[in-house]
């Protein structure tokens, strides 16, 4: 069995000739960025293609960049366990937008499609069970958006004299507390491209396994 | 067993003080002399409740593994009779070890109504204590105390097997300390 490298992959997909790819790959990791209607040809191409044998959808999640648009990423990643390879494929997608479930292609893809729905709002057309999955019941908003409150809403108290847990608006009697004084996301500016502590890291030699493990 | 009044036992031996082979050995000492055992009703009965403290099995996060260590061959809860328990209407103490989050505060609660009289709570670990490294959070109870009224307060993150020992052994010492039963003064 020929190893699979990423060249061939890049090959590979290049015989689809999707409009608007864009195939990149950083720090040794495979991305390919693709318009929100061809995500399912192109995760059923690569679990199906012989020579590829995505057969492991690893994870969907989303990613919400304030003020772009579209505003959010939703981002597969994908593993070949026969060719020991891993490829991530990323969508740009606005709320208004309905990306396809990916259900009928990886049955994996409901639960997190479910985590998607329920942190970020994002809709996906076709899901059989389209409901919240990790948050608490009758919770409003969409924890995971960056526009949500850190501390939500409201906050559960147990009242004696309805006995039962109720639910009041969010007091917080000590204010806000940043102990992290330089935190790595706020010391990343445009200018200033680069995280603190990278400068340690050697970033442009990819770290090779090699021999028995 | 009727009430009794504080005037009719006016030596008895306060047992509350004594550790628990003082407290065997004296009794034996007083069956062996006279066959009978004087001694308050309310001490017998904080004493019996302190020995058998019946802890609810309910971790939530990483404190549970401490609690399982603490439950364990090395401190082994079961000598100071403390055994776990898999229903909340076989035990007397519940506790809340680990992370509360919103979603799990009414089923706790739930556990809690459905625990016998006199029940117990120990809150362990800074999340259960006042939400710790989730206290900001918009998914986590800041303290068990907003849900259960909270008896002992065990202090780190995780507290280690000995803290919770050591918090056990505060909760029986506040259970020999209270008066389970009415005194009528003549």
């Amino acid at each position: 069995m020929t190893p699979l490298t990423q060249q061939s992959i890049i090959d590979r997909i290049s015989t689809l000739s999707f409009e608007n790819i864009e195939i990149t790959t950083l720090l040794g990791e495979l991305s390919v960025t693709v318009s929100v209607d061809k995500i399912l040809p192109l995760l059923s191409f690569l679990r199906d293609d012989h020579t590829l044998m995505f057969k492991q959808l690893i994870d969907i999640c989303a990613v919400d960049y304030l003020g772009r648009s579209p505003r959010y990423d939703i981002v597969y990643h994908l593993l070949s366990l026969q060719f020991n390879c891993r490829i991530r494929l990323k969508v740009a997608v606005d709320e208004s937008d309905a990306t396809p479930s990916a259900i009928h292609i990886f049955s994996t893809a409901n639960w997190f499609e479910r985590e998607i729905f329920d942190l970020y709002g994002l809709v996906f057309m076709g899901h059989p069970n389209l409901h919240r999955i990790l948050t608490d019941y009758n919770f409003q908003g969409h924890p995971l958006r960056k526009d949500f409150p850190l501390s939500g809403y409201v906050e559960p108290l147990y009242d004696p004299i309805q006995k039962k847990v109720v639910y009041n608006p969010v007091v917080l009697p000590q204010e806000f507390r940043d102990f992290d004084f330089l935190s790595p996301w706020e010391g990343m500016t445009p200018q200033r491209p680069v995280l603190p502590g990278d400068e340690k890291a050697n970033v442009t030699i990819a770290p090779k396994v090699t021999g028995t493990l | 067993m009727g009430i009794i009044t504080s005037t009719d036992l006016p030596n008895t031996f306060q047992y509350k003080h004594l550790s628990a082979q003082d407290m065997t050995a004296h009794l034996q000492d007083e069956g062996a002399n006279k066959g009978y055992v004087l001694a308050k009703l309310d001490e017998v009965a904080a004493w019996a409740q302190a020995g058998s403290l019946w802890p609810m099995t309910f971790g939530l996060a990483c404190c549970a593994v401490e609690m399982m260590q603490c439950a364990a061959s090395r401190y082994d809860l079961d000598r100071i009779g403390t055994v776990f328990r898999a229903s909340p209407r076989q035990s007397d103490l519940m506790i809340v070890a680990g992370t509360l989050t919103n979603k799990m505060a009414p089923a706790l609660r739930k556990v809690y109504d459905q625990m016998a009289e006199p029940r117990y709570v120990l809150s362990m670990g800074s999340c259960a204590n006042g939400g710790g490294y989730y206290h900001y959070s918009y998914s986590v109870t800041r303290g068990c105390d907003r849900i259960v009224p909270v008896d002992v307060y065990v202090p780190g993150c995780p507290p280690t097997a000995e803290a919770l020992l050591y918090g056990i052994m505060l909760l029986q010492k506040k259970i020999r300390g209270a008066q389970t039963t009415v005194v009528v003064r003549s």
